[in-house]
């Protein structure tokens, strides 16, 4: 590796932290605006014009505020929850190949962090890992609702990971391969997964609104019964942190769904594109289409969340185990049947 | 191989950290970063899909079960059952033997040349399916059989109760 190439991905990891954090930071204002418009309201409008400012002015005030720490809290365990919430959220960027590779004064080099052959395995075991955040967090406050709070996800979590993992076999089964980065370059030229696998994907963004806590799953920080749920102990930055963690999965997730189901960086006319606009500019002008396809993703998640009531614990549960994982399974079932039987004889039907 | 020691010595110290925590939750943490010390010896050894499937299912699922019983379960030092001073007498004497026997046997061992593996690649997904799939179908369906059946027993275990009311 040239020293190039090294100084590139270091680059290339400090771009991808602040570009997550900044879209993470505005996420929070896109929601109450988003809201506001949903309710016929105006939303923040003071803090500079349209109140574009608004989530500087959050931040400090996050800061400056009073840190308290339960008497009773665990109180390592206790700064440890938000921090290895927000740690684990921020990790699963790395596999997710973000455009082509683009030529910069001679180098040619990848949009991508690293290009591990197990990607979506990758992926699936940060998200995995980020339940530990809620649940050290909600035990070490020695408090009843954030105890709750946290076995509410741990379970929610652990049920809707189950067909998570069937929806992407499915898709595997059609890639025939597990990195990210071949999967994107497959769809090139309009072969979406998303066209191919609709039930799969519909699956996954089921999935991925209960394990980025949103509504309607937001069963772990549910005011009316648990007060704040996990966080209820939590102030200062370390709720930030929470709130946070919880902008920066929805940003990775729709990222991943992008880059699974909607073809990464991926536009109609793309080949023409970057024949005018060459090696550098090209591959460019992909990063801002894929960063397009996640902002509307983002926005799609906070449209739910301003339209659908919570669900009951009890439904949530039904709902993971006795209707996602049947039709993933199906989903796995049916793939296999297409891809091995129907395909075929289709193909040979139009020789 | 320094690596290898560093990661062997990190496992080890944490493992014991499993066992010598007072609390039940802090020692599953322990464990949490002793499997994880586990799949960084895997990626060193070039099995990726084991390291990602140590790291999916230990760490994620399996661990997480354990943290989310133990959370439930009210464990503290009044409920906790005193052993009698003969059982511990015991205890420590049954641990000696073991010692005893385990460093009689390490005498006897001696270091093994490096072991070189024919296709470096092996541990890749690839590689892994074709041979899990060829090879060795008979013994995977077998085990996925074997899987299957005790997931049929722990519901029956668990669904068991309620009928019967």
């Amino acid at each position: 590796m040239e020293s190039f190439d090294i100084i590139f991905k270091c680059a290339l990891v400090v771009v991808i932290f602040l570009i997550s954090l900044v879209v993470a930071m505005y996420s929070t204002y896109a929601e109450r605006k988003i809201a506001a418009f949903f309710q016929d309201r105006i939303g923040p409008n003071r803090a500079g014009p349209w109140g574009i400012l608004q989530p500087l002015c959050d931040g400090a005030k996050m800061f400056l505020k009073e840190e308290i720490i339960p008497t009773n809290a665990s109180s390592f365990l206790f700064i440890a929850g938000p921090s290895l919430a927000i740690l684990t959220a921020c990790l699963g960027s790395a596999v997710i190949p973000w455009g082509q590779s683009i030529v910069i004064g001679g180098h040619i080099v990848d949009l991508q962090v690293t290009d591990i052959n197990v990607g979506i395995l990758y992926i699936f075991g940060v998200v995995s890992l980020g339940v530990y955040g809620v649940m050290i967090g909600g035990w070490a406050s020695n408090n009843k609702y954030s105890l709750l709070g946290a076995i509410r996800a741990a379970s929610q979590n652990i049920s809707y990971e189950i067909s998570m993992g069937l929806s992407i076999i499915a898709l595997l089964m059609l890639t025939g391969t597990l990195s990210l980065k071949e999967i994107v370059a497959q769809q090139h030229g309009w072969h979406w997964n998303v066209l191919t696998q609709p039930l799969g994907f519909l699956l996954f963004i089921v999935c991925a609104f209960a394990e980025t806590n949103r509504t309607p799953f937001d069963l772990p920080e549910c005011e009316t019964e648990l007060v704040g749920g996990y966080h209820t102990e939590y102030s200062s930055m370390k709720l930030g942190f929470y709130l946070f963690a919880e902008y920066i999965n929805m940003f990775i997730s729709s990222a991943v769904m992008v880059t699974l189901y909607w073809g990464g960086y991926n536009y109609p006319g793309m080949d023409w594109v970057l024949a005018h606009t060459g090696p550098t500019l090209g591959p460019l002008i992909g990063v801002a289409v894929m960063f397009a396809k996640i902002f509307l993703f983002i926005f799609f998640f906070m449209w739910v969340r301003w339209t659908i009531p919570r669900f009951r614990y009890d439904q949530l549960m039904d709902l993971g185990w006795k209707v996602l994982i049947p039709l993933a399974i199906a989903n796995i079932v049916l793939t296999a049947v297409f891809s091995s039987y129907i395909a075929p004889l289709i193909v040979s039907l139009f020789k | 191989m320094n690596t290898f020691y560093f990661i062997a010595f990190l496992s080890i110290f944490f493992s014991i950290l499993v066992i010598s925590a007072k609390n039940p939750v802090h020692s599953i943490l322990y464990l949490v970063l002793t499997f994880f010390t586990f799949t960084v010896q895997y990626i060193l050894l070039n099995a990726q899909f084991l390291a990602v499937v140590n790291f999916i299912v230990y760490m994620g699922a399996i661990l997480v079960l354990f943290l989310y019983t133990l959370m439930l379960i009210n464990l503290n030092k009044d409920s906790e059952p005193v052993k009698s001073n003969i059982v511990k007498i015991a205890g420590v004497l049954g641990g000696g033997c073991l010692l005893v026997v385990l460093v009689g046997c390490l005498k006897q061992v001696g270091v093994a040349e490096p072991v070189l593996l024919k296709d470096p690649g092996l541990g890749l997904v690839q590689n892994l399916g074709k041979v899990l799939f060829n090879q060795f179908l008979l013994p995977f369906e077998v085990s996925s059989l074997l899987l299957l059946s005790a997931m049929v027993g722990a519901v029956l275990l668990a669904t068991k109760e309620t009928k019967s009311v």
